[in-house]
């Protein structure tokens, strides 16, 4: 029998020997150029991190390679963020611009520090998910593409923002937090397999699995129906039984939310609201999709004063602002009408015509 | 274009944002599988719409999780996909590597599956993408052989993961690592053998800027803070200011609850103690002039969660501050009383946010043996729809 329960590697066997001596010792940072950061330990060690996109989805080529020039800056030592960037940790100042040169020349690109757009969190999509309605390493691609120049600091923010991509409503990666959020979506009824469910879907916990009581046993089929009125096509009845079928090319898309964080600086953490309810699912370049987050940025760029996260410039200039300068058109779409829905109605007086 | 065939992907290949289109191909210069997922992919950018199965339990010797199943349905098309399972490997506290273990790495994923990985998969493992059944166990021995294990997958406690902490973080008031690996190892069986009414997430963030998403993302958040008063070098404010730093814009006025003032003529930046929440902003502004205390511990939040099923939670304050030094026992111990109480009364498929929504904040610190306390909410109960049990009557208001 093999070993089982040893868990991961220590993490004390992967990290550079300037980092052991200056764990718990750093004293401050600062970001001398954009991707670049120097922390400053209280023993006066001085770590550059230069940050690096990545797609996150890579082969063992690409980890090879970033081992090569780990080995020749980094004494053999890398690290990735939570946000899916590599890091090259430099203890030996002379070897930074020689780093730099060199991902400049492989076209690396060197950003996602401080008020700046960093990686894009996002999920599997139809690389390996069965229940992705749009791909996600493709989005990314393709509204990255348009706003790399705000992850390298060729442009820039008035603060950082964090953009993610879900392929459908499970959100997984928790881009419900971000600054934008670009989820697909489901517009209708999932179709049942009748004959299916019969034999394979257990009809209890289907109907169980329902969060609005949409579902409703079918005995004549042995099967199950399902409301048209209460279905919100939140997919979660699909994952239990697998004859529910919830996806349509036809009217499946993306959605667009803003305004979310998770940093409790200047104002409390906030999940993501509703900015644009459809667009359609236009690969490979989504070009709607892609418009549409660069207008969000472009405009939030302009606009917001210097420090102010986009939600906390939308909490300033308010909603109907917000609608009125980026040209989204608001409908009942954005009215909110599940569990805490009339926690977001106004009750007061404090509104802007 | 070039052999593959994939004009669709191929746009993908265009544009200055490192391509994952151009990864696959390179990949599939030497694996049929990521040829297979190549085209694929690109049947799916036709057609909009995936083409996997759903369902399908498969897994190595000894664990109940760690493996994602994953099936073509169109395996007549695309055999070398007929079987893509993803394998989750559990990654080092904080994402760090030596090239020698990621090579180690690389190598068994060459052998044993498709040379296409995500580093990492949102919730933190490297995610192995793409073997077949008959490679799981081998490659699982193979890895344990360079000392990597499995993620957790399922109803399970899942892969905990954190921020950069103390590694490489001045603010950071815990060692996020440190905790991180410890809670990994002391819930190794919890991770590998799905036990629970559903997902269980652990994360830890070093201070509330909170890098790590853990309020957002993760059942159970650790949050550092400090209990005492943020630290002020007043040379340094000095410096900034003297640099071009807008101390009334970005500073005094951002500050939530008016803890801070610029006394312009004395040149001395003031803290009220008793008024910080540490937000961290003006820390943030300046880094190298304020501190965080030195009384350090962290908050624990409890429920954070995607969407599914009753929409997005952000954690809930269980625990306001509880100082972290190892051996972690009595936060090991929370964890225990948290997923038992969890475990004993939840539905299947209800995190731990429904669970309480379900059964009432109050309920569910009663069953945690929790005391209550004004942090755990952002103002008391506007209705007058009061429980109150027989021996509390008994007691007439006396304690």
């Amino acid at each position: 029998m093999a070993k089982t329960d040893f868990g991961p590697p220590d993490y004390r066997r992967m990290l550079p020997p300037i980092v052991v001596e200056n764990y718990g010792k750093w004293r401050y940072h600062t970001i001398p150029r954009p991707g670049v950061l120097e922390h400053v330990s209280e023993t006066g060690a001085l770590l550059t991190s230069v940050r690096v996109a990545s797609p996150r989805l890579v082969s063992t080529d690409f980890v090879r390679d970033i081992c090569d020039i780990a080995d020749k800056y980094c004494n053999g030592y890398v690290r990735f963020t939570t946000r899916h960037n590599l890091e090259f940790l430099v203890s030996d100042r002379d070897k930074v611009d020689p780093l730099l040169e060199e991902l400049a020349a492989k076209r690396y690109l060197v950003g996602g520090v401080g008020h700046a757009i960093s990686n894009v969190v996002h999920t599997q999509g139809w690389i390996h998910c069965k229940s992705a309605v749009t791909d996600a390493s493709g989005v990314v691609k393709a509204v990255m593409d348009e706003l790399h120049d705000y992850y390298t600091g060729r442009r820039t923010l008035p603060a950082r923002l964090r953009i993610a991509v879900a392929c459908c409503v499970n959100m997984c990666g928790a881009c419900h937090c971000s600054d934008i959020a670009i989820v697909g979506i489901h517009r209708k009824l999932p179709e049942i397999d009748h004959e299916m469910a019969s034999k394979t879907c257990e009809i209890r916990s289907t109907v169980a699995s329902c969060p609005t009581g949409a579902i409703r046993p079918d005995p004549k089929l042995k099967s199950i129906a399902i409301s048209d009125e209460k279905c919100m096509y939140c997919g979660n009845c699909a994952a239990v039984c697998p004859a529910i079928n919830t996806m349509d090319p036809e009217t499946d898309g993306v959605s667009i939310w803003v305004g979310g964080k998770v940093s409790n600086a200047r104002t409390t953490p906030e999940l993501s609201r509703l900015a644009i309810p459809y667009l359609p699912n236009n690969p490979p370049r989504w070009p709607e999709v892609t418009e549409a987050v660069t207008n969000l940025v472009q405009v939030w760029a302009a606009r917001a004063k210097p420090g102010e996260r986009m939600g906390e410039w939308i909490d300033r200039i308010g909603w109907e602002r917000f609608f009125d300068v980026t040209g989204i058109t608001f409908s009942d779409k954005h009215i909110d009408d599940f569990s805490h829905a009339t926690t977001t109605f106004r009750t007061t007086m404090q509104f802007r015509l | 274009m070039d052999k593959w065939n994939t004009p669709l992907l191929d746009e993908l290949e265009e544009g200055d944002w490192p391509s994952f289109v151009t990864e696959i191909k390179r990949a599939a210069e030497q694996s049929e599988a990521a040829a297979d997922l190549l085209r694929q992919v690109e049947l799916s950018y036709q057609d909009n719409t995936g083409h996997w199965k759903r369902g399908g339990v498969v897994g190595v010797r000894g664990y109940g999780g760690g493996v994602v199943g994953r099936y073509s349905a169109l395996p007549e098309q695309f055999p070398g996909v007929r079987e893509f399972h993803s394998i989750r490997v559990n990654q080092p506290a904080g994402f760090y590597y030596t090239t020698k273990t990621l090579r180690e790495l690389c190598d068994v994923w060459d052998r044993y599956g498709s040379r296409l990985m995500n580093m990492h998969g949102s919730t933190g493992d490297i995610i192995l993408l793409g073997t077949t059944t008959e490679n799981l166990q081998p490659c699982f021995d193979a890895l344990s052989e360079i000392g990597f294990d499995l993620g957790g997958s399922g109803a399970a406690i899942r892969t905990p993961s954190c921020c950069v902490g103390e590694s490489r973080c001045e603010h950071s008031c815990i060692d996020t690592m440190d905790i991180t690996y410890d809670l990994t190892m002391h819930l190794q069986s919890e991770i590998h053998r799905p036990s629970f009414p559903y997902k269980f997430k652990i994360k830890s963030s070093g201070c509330p800027n909170d890098c790590a998403a853990a309020s957002a993302r993760s059942d159970l958040a650790i949050i550092g803070l400090w209990r005492d008063t943020l630290e002020i070098d007043q040379d340094a404010v000095r410096d900034y200011v003297d640099a071009g730093l807008n101390i009334f814009d970005l500073v005094i006025r951002r500050c939530p609850t008016w803890a801070l003032d610029w006394d312009a003529q004395s040149r001395q930046l003031r803290v009220n103690a008793e008024d910080c929440v540490h937000c961290m902003n003006c820390i943030n502004q300046m880094p190298k002039a304020l501190h965080v205390g030195k009384d350090r511990g962290a908050a624990l939040l409890i429920g954070g969660k995607a969407p599914v099923v009753k929409g997005a939670m952000l954690g809930w304050v269980l625990i306001p501050f509880m100082k972290m030094e190892p051996p972690y026992t009595d936060l090991e111990a929370l964890i225990t009383k948290i997923t038992d109480f969890w475990a004993e009364n939840g539905r299947n498929r209800e995190r731990v946010a429904e669970f309480i929504e379900r059964i009432g904040l109050a309920a569910f610190l009663r069953g945690i043996d929790i005391a209550p306390c004004p942090q755990m909410v952002s103002e008391p109960r506007s209705n007058p729809y009061v429980f109150w049990t027989p021996e509390e009557l008994e007691k007439h208001g006396q304690d």
